[in-house]
């Protein structure tokens, strides 16, 4: 079954019905033993990088999750729960869980024509071409973004997908078992069901 | 670069479309869902529901349309309408809404936009305001346009801004309803003066007019209401008049 982390505020409605429109059957995690019923997990999240780390740290969820990961469970992480992979943000002094290294960075343009938050549909370019997880996907097609802060991995290898906003920021990164998308696929129409379908399939996956 | 959004606006009353897609045999009358639908398969970017519910009874079903609605729409919803409080806003979040709109409230208790956006982030905090044109500028109006506050649109769009608002939906009290253009001085003011988008509504009658609120007003996005419920013009209709003049759209 497909779990789908609860950290508090964010929307997780919407990417349980996105999954189940997949055909898949969504549950809700909401602590730490729920986890052991998740074949693959799904980290959602919209808000701040520190209140997200300080809730999953509360709810004890933080590190069986982590260790699942490790373990090879295949992971989903979607716009914070992107940018909780990597090591540090900008955002809070806190880290993350390091599974990617790199840190979290603020958008900040002199060209005002560049709004922040980033709001709205954006392409993505396939950085890797072939990449499962954009299967029957075209490249640059537009998925829709909601951020302010963007992940900048150390190593160039795992991006799939880039975007540019004022400048080429990475938003989809893959690391063996784990995937991220800064863009919020159950947010993206029929692009966005897509890549939840290429992303719950397996295939991806070496 | 975003693509530029074209958002149509629906006017819900206890849990029914009102002012909606006047097409015959296609739509069901009021249902929320259709209408969400049918804009959806359109390549709307987003939808924004406004509750203007006189009843408490009637706010209420606002959570079921939201929830009924992002079961089958996969793109962004935005609420407002009769929201003041930070269980209100959860709520809605809870059910499926991906912003909010706060209005009235954000005026009267702008410690809302500030804990709104601390909880649930700046970017599914929406602030709508409405400017009426004044002596010296802009002045904000409140209660559906009727009240006029004695804040200047500016002064307040840059505050918004600073308690965390994430977006600005900006409507033009004089021009609502009249199709003779945006208020474009106003918008231009609002977006020199803040970074967040701002989202233009209020006064669209032509396609020249929706580019040019863009391309002059440096607007991110177009709130559309009754063009796109009388079928003046489609969505498909803007994107490629957009797409034409220079303007990239999904």
């Amino acid at each position: 079954m497909t779990g789908i982390v609860n950290y508090g505020a964010g929307n997780i409605h919407s990417v349980f019905t996105a999954v189940k429109t997949c055909g898949e059957e969504p549950f809700v995690i909401e602590k730490a033993a729920d986890l052991k019923k998740a074949a693959i997990v799904i980290l959602p999240g919209v808000g701040a990088f520190a209140d997200g780390m300080k809730s999953l740290t509360e709810s004890g969820i933080i590190e069986p999750l982590i260790t699942g990961i490790k373990e090879g469970k295949p992971f989903l992480g979607i716009c914070l729960g992107l940018q909780l992979l990597f090591s540090h943000s900008e955002e809070g002094s806190c880290g993350g869980f390091g599974l990617i290294k790199g840190g979290v960075k603020k958008f900040s343009f002199a060209d005002r024509a560049f709004r922040i938050p980033h709001m709205g549909w954006n392409r993505v370019k396939i950085s890797s071409p072939g990449e499962t997880l954009f299967k029957n996907i075209p490249d640059c097609e537009y998925f829709y973004f909601a951020h302010s802060y963007y992940p900048a991995p150390e190593n160039r290898r795992v991006i799939i997908g880039e975007t540019f906003y004022g400048n080429e920021f990475v938003s989809a990164v893959r690391r063996e078992n784990i995937a991220g998308v800064q863009f919020h696929p159950e947010k993206s129409g029929d692009s966005g069901i897509l890549f939840l379908k290429n992303f719950l399939e397996g295939k991806w996956l070496r | 670069m975003a693509a530029i959004r074209v958002i149509p606006c629906l006017d819900v009353k206890e849990g029914r479309v009102v002012k909606g897609v006047h097409f015959e045999n296609l739509i069901e009358a009021g249902d929320p869902v259709e209408h969400a639908a049918f804009y959806s398969g359109e390549r709307a970017d987003e939808l924004v529901f406004l509750d203007i519910s006189a009843t408490i009874e009637g706010r209420k079903t606002m959570v079921d349309v939201v929830k009924k609605v992002s079961e089958v729409v996969f793109i962004p919803l935005t609420v407002g309408g009769g929201i003041t409080s930070l269980q209100d806003i959860e709520k809605l979040l809870k059910a499926g809404a991906d912003k909010i709109s706060i209005n009235t409230s954000a005026v009267k208790t702008p410690g809302l936009i500030k804990e709104g956006a601390e909880k649930f982030g700046s970017q599914c905090i929406v602030v709508a305001i409405d400017g009426k044109q004044s002596a010296s500028g802009w002045e904000v109006c409140i209660e559906s346009g009727k009240t006029p506050t004695g804040i200047e649109v500016k002064e307040w769009a840059k505050k918004v801004e600073g308690l965390g608002a994430g977006e600005i939906l900006l409507t033009s009290i004089d021009m609502d309803g009249t199709q003779k253009g945006y208020d474009i001085q106003m918008t231009r003011t609002v977006a020199d003066n803040v970074r967040v988008p701002v989202i233009a509504s209020g006064g669209a009658g032509t396609l020249e007019h929706m580019s040019t609120i863009v391309k002059e007003g440096k607007a991110s996005a177009v709130l559309l209401a009754s063009l796109l419920h009388f079928r003046k013009y489609t969505i498909a209709e803007i994107k490629n008049y957009f797409r034409e003049h220079g303007l990239e759209v999904r």
